[in-house]
């Protein structure tokens, strides 16, 4: 259905191609899934797909792409619509019309289907998306799940054969991203349709991909995905668990990873290894607190509300100095309420909350911007300046620190940004950096990151990780909201789950996390009943076993 | 569509049966969109699904029982609605006697009262109202600046006489009755204009308007109802970035401030715009049928005379000379024929079809016409009676009505209680 012939993509200005020498063939009813990393060409290889690149972003295409034996040289993507049906990662930022009917009815009348079969075939697709209950609703009431579902059945609506889908899961919680994720699956073995899709989170689709496209410097590979997987440059954790262990084939999934650890006796082996923590959990136990840094942030009671909807209800919960928690739960559940509130940019109806023991409500906005500092989920509202360095300037003049040092900070996370670029040129993962940056360059004791993986790879994330990890580390209590829960595992001790504006669970990571069935990451999955949640977790704790039987043989 | 209820049905049991507007709309208000995403709703799902629109005929929640004297909730036809409001302010231009004005303007504000649905351009009706009551205030307090004469001399201002290089325009002077009741005579026939287009738009969907525009112009269609949509999100930019700022510290100046939120919120917009065309683009949007040279020349041909031929009747209509009258009203009406089958014409390049447009039944009909019968009637009147439709300022003369324009009055509000009501919306509108 899709078929790449020699192509090389470059666009106008840039020294080097974007991809090169692309020759790939997705066949009917195939499920391809595009990866790797930030800036590879993932999303022009898509592009190139429904003809948006070259028609509308300009650039250059040598060889050939046909889409449904179409070529896209001739055919705009005007002219594709009714074989090619692009989901972009906001659904919302491309909704025309005001309600989901009106929005599934409107690709079909640019085409000009009779209404007759338009009625029908509304009906057809709202049934297969499981939407019909959503007809009437307007498009922005949507959740996010919700308005990814009828974002796609409004191009299947419209009669598209192949689905292309850029990052569709990357700004949903768990659960909205299974309900996205089972609806494509389910669509591509219902239906036949074929399905391009690039995906940060290879945990949640590599099992179900029939075809692993990975692309490389501009190279891409493609083919299937076990076979490729092994050399990609970006694994889930349970591949990387397979590497670790030496199993062949590598797991794909939970599930395989599961019997390969069985038959291989991993769990077990953890299990002797890593006896189960005490439950010295400093968050847990006010007082006992052996950090030299302080209590952290500790609140009590806090509500907040919107006109009569309370968002937030009488949270009870500590952040320890020194530590990363992670806070957890779906979209809505108050967490962006609760980390706004904490940070004074809004007003709780009731509640306290204090910062090394010093009581913040009630006091002014500075002294709350002294104490805590938030890095809000869309990081890029903080930025109007024209250059990372003057963005870096502004920080420091703001804060009164001495000159330089938010550029520091800014190095030691992600070396060799170019001082003089535009903030908006830069990669996702850069801009989280430099927003964190600008907020940690005021030295607050307590710092808050909404949602910062959005859109942010393997790699990115590992540099994240790391950033937030060594300023803990400073003695800091950083809470980061995020619904991914792989890198929840990797970068928190501790975890806070919320629900319906309430606190619901509050303790170690290890313990929240690998207790739950939504929250758990996939190597938690693998190796229960023995608490580990990372891949470096189970090595750290397998060496000193292998060095204690080489030992004493 | 037109499985009205009881069409006898008294205004008593409409009040009684309505739904609270007001309670509607601080339901539907909402909170502040504090999570972008998260996007916390007020609106309980199934308090939507109650208020479900009626506009699907499958829809057969939208049938309740135990509400038999409930009529069947939908919205009636846009264009019905604007033809009624152009009819009343047609009528509005026939007259300066403020007893028939303030009629209509009763008329129209009973309509809206009672038939506008909960939508924020319903709600924009006040800020038409408030718009038309400046227009009056101003309009007068022009006529006691700007003084001018009259028998009955209320009272005198110090007179100011500006430089012959202004144009020697006296300021103050003697204040008569006569001058300020004529200027809000006049204030107000512009004033009923104004609320009869703001009428229109409250009770009309925009979106639905401009998706009956002919085929020839539905591109132009959607790129306004996207335009429309902007606005609200705007404003949620806005608000977001300015929330935003407060979580960098940092003091500044206003010029700072300005740049602060500016920045951010125009980036944003423009990324969203090219977002929103890629999308538009992907889904078709511009698809054409291929047409002959020949199709395509004819109909440029057609819509450039027609065209011609309009701003040609327009100037021999406005032509105060008389000479070239005669002209005028044939030329006017073969250009707008030819306007027409031009568009025709150029419609047919357009492959796009519609789903579910809005129906035109005889509610429609009766919207409709009631608006052109106010306007014949006072027309009629105007000729007839010039004395009662513009009366002499007071003193000279007390403004006084007739039966038949009472009439008018009553068909203009009409379609208050003919009409049917609407269905709340199932949006929450703008945030």
């Amino acid at each position: 259905m899709i078929r790449f012939t020699d192509v090389t993509i470059r666009y106008a200005g840039a020294h080097a191609p974007v991809v090169r020498d692309v020759t790939l063939h997705v066949g009917e009813g195939e499920f391809a899934l595009v990866t790797g990393t930030t800036g590879c060409g993932k999303s022009t290889l898509l592009g190139a797909a429904s003809g948006h690149v070259p028609h509308f972003t300009g650039g250059t295409v040598s060889g050939q792409v046909t889409v449904g034996g179409l070529d896209t040289r001739d055919h705009r993507p005007r002219d594709l619509a009714h074989i090619v049906g692009v989901v972009r990662q906001d659904p919302l930022a491309g909704f025309v019309a005001d309600t989901v009917e009106g929005e599934l009815a409107y690709g079909m009348e640019r085409l000009g289907v009779p209404p007759r079969t338009m009625r029908t075939r509304v009906e057809e697709t709202l049934d297969l998306l499981g939407i019909a209950d959503l007809r009437h609703r307007t498009v922005h009431t949507l959740s996010g799940g919700q308005a990814q579902r009828a974002a796609i059945a409004a191009v299947l609506a419209a009669g598209a054969r192949i689905l292309i889908l850029d990052e569709p899961t990357s700004a949903l919680d768990p659960g909205s991203t299974e309900e996205v994720l089972a609806a494509v699956l389910r669509l591509v073995h219902d239906t036949g349709v074929t399905a391009l899709v690039a995906e940060h989170r290879l945990e949640r689709v590599l099992d179900y991909a029939d075809r692993l496209v990975v692309v490389e410097a501009g190279r891409v590979r493609s083919g299937p995905p076990a076979d490729l997987i092994a050399h990609a440059p970006l694994a889930p954790p349970v591949v990387e668990l397979g590497r670790l262990e030496g199993w062949h084939p590598l797991p794909l999934s939970v599930r395989d990873a599961r019997r390969a650890a069985t038959r291989s006796g991993l769990p077990a082996r953890l299990a002797a290894t890593m006896p189960r923590q005490p439950a010295a959990d400093a968050g847990s136990l006010p007082g006992a607190d052996r950090d030299a840094h302080g209590e952290g942030l500790v609140a009590r009671g806090i509500d907040v509300d919107y006109g009569p909807v309370r968002a937030v209800r009488g949270a009870t919960f500590r952040l320890p100095a020194g530590r990363v928690t992670a806070l957890m739960g779906r979209n809505g559940s108050g967490k962006s309420s609760l980390l706004w509130a904490l940070a004074g940019a809004r007003t709780p109806s009731a509640g306290t909350w204090s910062v090394n023991g010093v009581r913040l409500n009630g006091t002014g906005r500075a002294a709350m911007l002294a104490a805590v500092r938030l890095v809000p989920q869309e990081a890029s509202d903080l930025l109007y300046l024209d250059t990372v360095e003057a963005e870096c300037a502004e920080a420091d003049t703001a804060c009164r620190s001495t000159a330089g040092t938010c550029r520091r900070i800014l190095d030691r996370m992600v070396p060799g940004i170019d001082p003089a670029m535009h903030p908006r040129d830069l990669s996702e993962g850069q801009r989280v950096a430099l927003v964190l940056a600008i907020q940690t360059a005021a030295n607050a004791p307590v710092l808050l990151l909404d949602e910062p993986t959005r859109g942010l790879d393997y790699v990115a994330k590992a540099a994240l990780t790391a950033a937030l990890t060594r300023l803990a580390a400073g003695g800091r209590a950083i809470c980061v909201a995020t619904h991914d829960v792989e890198f929840a595992a990797g970068v928190a001790e501790r975890a806070l789950v919320m629900a319906a504006g309430e606190v619901i669970a509050e303790g170690p990571a290890a313990e929240v996390l690998a207790g739950s069935t939504v929250f758990a990451p996939q190597v938690a999955k693998v190796v229960a009943p023995a608490q580990a949640l990372t891949v470096a977790e189970v090595a750290a704790a397998l060496r000193p076993r292998v060095a204690s039987s080489d030992g004493a043989p | 569509m037109t499985t009205q209820g009881p069409s006898a049905d008294v205004s008593a049991s409409q009040r009684r049966l309505r739904r609270p507007l007001d309670g509607a709309s601080i339901r539907d208000m909402g909170p502040p969109s504090s999570e972008v995403k998260g996007r916390p709703t007020a609106v309980r799902p199934d308090a939507r699904a109650t208020y479900g629109s009626a506009r699907s005929a499958t829809d057969h929640r939208s049938v309740r029982p135990g509400r038999a004297l409930r009529r069947r909730e939908r919205t009636l036809h846009p264009g019905a609605w604007w033809v009624w409001a152009l009819g009343l302010a047609v009528a509005a231009a026939r007259t300066t006697n403020p007893l028939v004005l303030g009629l209509l303007i009763a008329a129209v504000c009973l309509v809206v009262a009672l038939r506008r649905a909960d939508t924020p351009w319903a709600r924009a009706f006040r800020l038409y109202a408030v718009l038309g009551a400046t227009i009056v205030a101003l309009r007068t307090a022009f006529r006691i600046v700007f003084a001018g004469g009259g028998p009955t001399v209320l009272f005198t201002l110090p007179r100011l006489a500006m430089p012959e290089s202004l144009g020697g325009v006296s300021c103050g002077g003697p204040v008569s009755a006569e001058a300020l009741a004529s200027g809000f005579y006049g204030g107000l026939q512009l004033a009923t204009m104004v609320v009869c287009v703001g009428a229109a738009n409250a009770l009309a969907n925009p979106k639905r308007l401009l998706a009956a525009v002919p085929g020839a112009l539905e591109e132009l269609g959607a790129v306004l109802t996207v335009a429309v949509s902007v606005f609200p999100q705007l404003a949620q930019s806005v608000e977001r970035v300015n929330r935003a700022r407060a979580l960098r510290g940092g003091a500044g100046g206003r010029w700072r401030v300005v740049r602060q939120v500016l920045m951010p919120v125009l980036v944003d917009a423009l990324d969203r715009s090219v977002e929103l065309a890629a999308a538009m683009d992907a889904r078709g949007y511009g698809r054409r049928a291929a047409l002959t040279t020949v199709h395509r020349r004819v109909t440029t041909g057609i819509l450039l005379t027609a065209v011609g031929a309009l701003a040609v009747s327009a100037y021999a209509l406005l032509d105060t000379s008389g000479t070239s009258a005669w002209v005028g009203g044939p030329l006017l009406a073969s250009g707008a024929g030819l306007a027409c089958v031009g568009l025709w014409a150029a419609g047919r390049r357009s492959v796009s079809s519609r789903y579910r447009p809005d129906p035109w039944g005889w509610l429609e009909w009766v919207a409709a016409a009631s608006g052109i019968a106010a306007a014949a009637i006072l027309a009629r009147c105007a000729a007839t009676d010039p004395v009662m439709m513009f009366p002499a300022p007071i003193p000279q003369a007390w403004p006084a009505v007739t039966g038949a324009v009472v009439l008018a009055g009553a068909i203009a509000a009409l379609p208050g209680i003919a009409a049917p009501p609407p269905p709340l919306s199932t949006s929450r509108g703008a945030p």
